[in-house]
C-alpha cells in the first residue's frame, strides 16, 4: 500500500531502524493519569487530536441538523428558537473548538518540536495548561448548550446578543476562556521556535509548517486579548448594565462590531495559515520536491498576519461606515490576496518536474488548491465593494467563508492527519478506503457549497430559518451534497480508527519524505529521539544528483 | 449576453440602472475568476500527469525561483485586482451618495417588520410605495437590535442600527412589486421580516400619496374635532392605530383567533395560568408589565419571543393600548384561559409573499 521505505536512502540516525518501535511515547508510561499529568508534547497533541475531532463531529452534527432543516421552504424538523440555537452552536463549535486550536493544538504541538530538533516544547506546563484551559472552555460552553444554547449567531452582535432571553453569558465565558488557551499555546510556540531550535537549524532552514505556525503564534497572542476585552465589555453591560454597546444605554452596537472583527478576521488566520504550512509540508513529500520560493512562502506567511490586522472593516461595508473607510480597507484586504497568490504559485510552480505520487494526503492537497483558489478569489470579488454590497449576510459569504473554512483549514487538517498519522501512531491506514474518502470529501464539499454561491447571488440572506420557495431547489442540492461530505467523514474516520488495530507498521517514514520530522522512529520515543539528528540539507531537499547542496 | 449571463449566476431580476452596473462587474469579475481558476487548475493537473512517479526513488532537481517569477506572482493578481477595486469603489461610492432631488422614506425595521414613513405624510407596515423614474433616498435606522434593509433586485442593501440614520437610495426602472429581506439576524422572526417595494407609475403614485395622507391614520394623529368632542373613544382608537404600528398585530390577533400571542378579545380581567406555575390576572398593570418587561410572565403555552417596548412606547401611547384592549369585549363572562399559540412563533412559510 505505502511506497516502500528502502526507496529513499534513510537518514542516517535511522539506518537499521525497526519498523515499529516497541517502546515509544504511547506506552513508555502507564495509565490514566500518566495521560492526564502529561509533560510531553507528542501526547499533547494526541489529546488535542481526541479533544478537537470530538468537537468536529459535534459540530457536523449540528450541520446537518441545520441542512435537514432547509430541506424544505417552512419549518421542517425544528422551531426557529431551535434552529436559531443550532446555528449559533455550529459556529461555536467549530470556530473555537475546532478550527482554532485544532492544527495547531494536534499538528504543531507534536511535530514542531520534532521538526526543529528539539526534545519538547519551551514550556511543558504552559502547554499542558493550554489542555485544561481548552476543557474548561469547552465545558462551560456545553453547560450552556445543555441549558438551551444563545440564539446571538457565534458573532454575538450587540443589542441583539445583550437583549435576547437565551442564555448566552456560558458561551462568552467558554470563548473567553478557550482564548486563553489559544494565547498561551501561541506564546509557547513563539519561545520555542526562538530558543530550542537544534545546531544546524537556521531561522532560514526551518520547515514551512514552523513558519507558519510562528505567524499564526503572533496574530494569536496580539490579537486574541482583543477578543477576551470585547467579551467583558459585553459581559459588563449585561451584569452591571453600563451602557457600551447597547443604544439605548448610550452605547455604540457598531463598536462591537468593530472590537471584535479586529479579532475575529485575524482569527481566520490563526485558522487557515497552520493548513497552508500543513500542505506546504505535504505538497514537498508526495512531489519530491524542495519548495519553490522558501522564502516567498515563509515571508507570505508573516505578510498575511500582518495585513490580517488591517481588514476588518470589510465585514462594514453596509454598517454604515464612511465611504473612505471602506475603500481603504477593500484595497487592503485585496492585499491577503496577494500573499495568499503568492503562495499558490509557488506551490504549483513546485510540482514542476517533481515526482508526483497520487496518495491519499496528495488527494486532500489538490482539493486545498482548488478550494483555497476559488475560495480566495471570490474574497477578492467581495473586497470590490459594490459587489459586497449585494452579498453581504447572504449565502455567497456563508459560502466563501466555508470554501476557506472546510475548504481550505479542513482539507489541510485532514492532508496533515493522513500525511503524519503513520509518525503519530507507527500504523499504516487503507489506502483505498483513504481515497474513497478524499474523493467523497471533495465531492461532497462542492455539491454542498457551490449552490450556497448562487443562492447568495440569488438573495437568499443567510441565517434564514424559512425562505422563499424559489430558493428550494438550491437548498436541496446543498443538503443532498452535505449528506456525502458526512458520509466522507464517516469513511476517514473509520479507515484511520480501524488502521490502529489492524494496520501494518508503517516503518519510519512510509512516503519517503525528507521533512525534518522524520528523522525519527515511528511512533517516536519518548525524548524524541534516540540519537540527535543533523540537518545538514534544507527540509525536502531531494536533489541527490547534487548531494554538496543546500549543505552550507 | 447580460440576460444568459444573469440566469446563469442565478442573480435576480435587474430593478434599475444600477442593478445593471453592478451585475456587469459580477461578469467580469466572475470570468476572471474561472480564467484564473481554469489556469492554475489545468497548469497543477497537468504537472501530476506529466511528472507523475514512474520509478520509486527518482531525484529531482532543486528548482529555486529567479526575481522575475516571483514578481510576476505578486504583479500580475494585483494589477486584475486593482482594477475590479477600480470598477467596484466607484459604483460605492455612488449608491452612498443619494442625488439632492431625492425623494426621502424613512425607513425602521423592528422585529420584525418593516415601517416607512414619507416626510409630512402616511405610515406604512412592510409595503413601500415608490415612483418609477424617481430617485428615493431611503433614511434607515432600527427600532430595538440591527436589522438590514436588502432588496436583492437592486443589488442594494443599509444595515439599520439603532439610534443612527445610514442612507442609501436608489431608482426603480419601472412598476412592479420586488421583494424586501431583513439580511442581519434579528430573532426569531429575522426570516419573516419581509417586506414588499411596490413600484408605481409616477402619477399613480402621486394620487396615491394624495389619498394616503387624507387616510384615518393619518388624520387620528393630528388634532380632530373627534378630540375635544370624547376623549376616551378617541383614546382606544388611538390605540387601535398604535398598535397596528408598533406591530402588536403581527402576534395578537383582536378577534380571538389564535396566534403567535395571546389574542386580546376578552384579555383584560382574564385570570391566565402562567408558564413555570402561577397565575396572573390580565388588568392594566399586567398589561403594562407586558409590555415593558415580557419574558417576566409569560402566559402557558406561548414562547417568551415577545421583545420589550421599554423605552419605546411613551406612557399616553402605553395607556392607549391599554385602552384599546378593553375594549375588546365579549359577553362571555368567565372567559377560560387562553389556549396556546397556534403554531410556532415564526409562521415560517407563506406562499403569498414568494415570487
Amino acid at each position: 500500500m505505502s511506497p516502500s521505505p528502502a526507496s529513499i536512502p534513510p537518514a542516517p540516525a535511522d539506518a537499521g531502524a525497526p519498523l515499529y518501535l516497541e517502546r515509544n511515547y504511547l506506552n513508555a508510561r502507564r495509565g490514566l493519569w500518566s495521560w492526564l499529568t502529561t509533560l510531553d508534547h507528542k501526547r499533547i497533541g494526541v489529546m488535542y487530536l481526541v479533544l478537537t475531532s470530538a468537537a468536529l463531529f459535534l459540530g457536523g452534527i449540528f450541520a446537518m441538523l441545520l441542512r435537514i432543516e432547509l430541506l424544505t421552504p417552512g419549518p421542517t424538523i425544528m422551531s426557529a428558537l431551535a434552529y436559531n440555537r443550532t446555528f449559533t452552536l455550529h459556529g461555536v463549535v467549530m470556530i473555537f473548538l475546532f478550527m482554532i486550536p485544532a492544527i495547531p493544538g494536534i499538528f504543531g504541538n507534536f511535530f514542531l518540536p520534532l521538526m526543529i530538533g528539539a526534545r519538547d516544547v519551551a514550556f511543558p506546563r504552559l502547554n499542558l495548561l493550554s489542555v485544561y484551559l481548552y476543557l474548561t472552555g469547552a465545558a462551560i460552553a456545553l453547560y450552556g448548550m445543555i441549558h438551551g444554547g444563545a440564539d446571538t449567531g457565534w458573532t454575538f452582535y450587540t443589542p441583539y446578543s445583550t437583549t435576547t432571553v437565551t442564555m448566552v453569558w456560558p458561551i462568552l465565558l467558554g470563548a473567553f476562556v478557550l482564548g486563553m488557551g489559544s494565547i498561551v499555546t501561541g506564546l509557547n510556540f513563539i519561545v520555542t521556535v526562538h530558543t530550542l531550535r537544534a545546531p544546524g537549524i537556521g531561522f532560514m532552514r526551518m520547515p514551512l509548517f514552523v513558519w507558519a505556525l510562528y505567524a499564526t503564534s503572533i496574530i494569536q497572542v496580539l490579537a486574541t486579548p482583543v477578543l477576551g476585552i470585547t467579551l467583558l465589555l459585553v459581559a459588563v453591560e449585561n451584569v452591571f448594565g453600563f451602557g457600551i454597546f447597547d443604544p439605548a444605554r448610550g452605547g455604540d452596537p457598531v463598536l462591537f462590531q468593530h472590537m471584535f472583527w479586529f479579532y475575529s478576521h485575524p482569527a481566520v488566520y490563526i485558522m487557515i495559515l497552520p493548513a497552508m504550512g500543513a500542505i506546504t509540508e505535504v505538497l514537498s513529500a508526495f512531489a519530491r520536491k524542495n519548495t519553490f520560493g522558501y522564502r516567498a512562502v515563509a515571508f507570505s506567511s508573516l505578510g498575511i498576519a500582518f495585513v490580517g490586522f488591517f481588514t476588518w472593516g470589510h465585514h462594514l461595508f453596509t454598517s454604515g461606515q464612511s465611504t473612505v473607510d471602506a475603500g481603504i480597507f477593500g484595497v487592503l484586504s485585496m492585499f491577503v490576496g496577494i500573499f495568499t497568490a503568492i503562495k499558490i504559485f509557488n506551490w504549483t510552480a513546485t510540482l514542476y518536474r517533481g515526482s508526483i505520487a497520487i496518495r491519499t494526503p496528495f488527494i486532500y492537497v489538490i482539493a486545498f488548491l482548488f478550494f483555497l483558489l476559488f475560495g480566495g478569489m471570490t474574497g477578492i470579488a467581495l473586497a470590490t465593494v459594490a459587489l459586497d454590497v449585494h452579498w453581504q449576510d447572504t449565502y455567497f459569504v456563508v459560502a466563501h467563508f466555508h470554501f476557506i473554512m472546510v475548504g481550505g483549514t479542513v482539507a489541510g487538517f485532514l492532508a496533515a492527519l493522513t500525511y503524519w498519522w503513520p509518525k503519530m501512531f507507527g500504523k499504516s491506514y487503507s489506502e483505498r478506503w483513504g481515497i474513497v474518502g478524499a474523493t467523497l470529501i471533495f465531492l461532497g464539499f462542492n455539491f454542498t457549497f457551490i449552490p450556497q454561491f448562487l443562492l447568495g447571488n440569488e438573495g437568499m440572506p443567510r441565517r434564514y430559518y424559512s425562505y422563499p420557495v424559489r430558493f428550494w431547489p438550491l437548498n436541496v442540492a446543498s443538503t443532498a451534497g452535505a449528506s456525502v461530505l458526512a458520509l466522507g467523514f464517516l469513511v476517514v474516520l473509520a479507515t484511520l480508527l480501524l488502521s490502529l488495530k489492524y494496520g501494518k507498521p508503517a516503518g519510519p517514514n512510509p512516503w519517503g519524505s525528507r521533512g525534518y520530522e522524520w528523522k525519527t522512529l515511528s511512533p517516536p520515543p519518548e525524548g524524541n529521539f534516540l540519537t540527535q539528528p543533523t540537518y545538514p540539507r534544507m527540509p525536502h531537499d531531494y536533489d541527490d544528483l547534487n548531494p554538496g547542496r543546500g549543505g552550507h | 449576453m447580460n440576460e444568459l449571463m444573469r440566469r446563469m449566476l442565478f442573480l435576480p431580476e435587474q430593478g434599475s440602472a444600477y442593478a445593471r452596473q453592478v451585475d456587469r462587474l459580477h461578469y467580469f469579475v466572475i470570468s476572471m475568476t474561472m480564467v484564473g481558476f481554469v489556469g492554475v487548475a489545468a497548469t497543477v493537473l497537468w504537472f501530476v500527469i506529466r511528472y507523475r512517479r514512474r520509478a520509486e526513488g527518482e531525484p529531482t532537481p532543486t528548482i529555486e525561483p529567479r526575481p522575475i517569477h516571483e514578481v510576476l506572482f505578486v504583479g500580475g493578481p494585483l494589477a486584475l485586482f486593482l482594477v475590479w477595486f477600480a470598477i467596484g469603489y466607484p459604483l460605492y461610492v455612488r449608491l452612498q451618495t443619494p442625488p439632492r432631488d431625492a425623494m426621502d422614506v424613512y425607513v425602521m425595521g423592528k422585529k420584525w417588520m418593516w415601517k416607512f414613513a414619507y416626510p409630512g405624510g402616511p405610515n406604512d407596515m412592510d409595503d413601500l410605495h415608490v415612483p418609477a423614474g424617481r430617485p428615493v433616498r431611503l433614511l434607515i435606522t432600527s427600532r430595538d437590535v440591527i436589522h438590514s434593509f436588502y432588496m436583492p433586485a437592486f443589488r442594494l442593501k443599509q444595515d439599520a442600527v439603532p439610534g443612527r440614520y445610514a442612507e442609501t437610495w436608489f431608482q426603480a426602472d419601472k412598476p412592479g412589486r420586488y421583494e424586501i429581506f431583513c439580511a442581519e439576524y434579528c430573532g426569531l422572526g429575522h426570516s419573516a421580516m419581509l417586506g414588499t417595494l411596490v413600484v408605481m407609475e409616477p402619477e399613480k403614485f402621486d394620487a396615491w400619496m394624495t389619498e394616503a395622507r387624507r387616510s384615518p391614520a393619518v388624520a387620528a394623529a393630528q388634532d380632530t374635532p373627534d378630540a375635544a368632542a370624547n376623549p376616551v373613544a378617541t383614546l382606544a382608537r388611538q390605540g387601535r392605530n398604535l398598535a397596528v404600528e408598533y406591530g402588536c398585530m403581527k402576534c395578537h390577533s383582536v378577534d380571538g383567533t389564535r396566534h403567535i400571542g395571546p389574542s386580546w378579545l376578552d384579555l383584560y380581567l382574564r385570570k391566565e395560568p402562567l408558564e413555570g406555575g402561577g397565575t396572573v390576572v390580565a388588568d392594566e398593570g399586567y398589561l403594562t408589565e407586558s409590555m415593558m418587561d415580557p419574558g417576566a410572565k409569560v402566559v402557558k403555552g406561548f414562547a417568551p419571543v415577545m421583545p420589550t417596548f421599554q423605552g419605546r412606547i411613551p406612557g399616553p401611547e402605553v395607556a392607549a393600548i391599554v385602552e384599546f384592549i378593553k375594549t375588546l369585549r365579549t359577553d362571555a363572562v368567565h372567559p377560560a384561559p387562553t389556549p396556546g399559540r397556534a403554531y410556532e412563533p415564526v409562521p415560517g412559510f407563506d406562499p403569498t409573499r414568494s415570487r
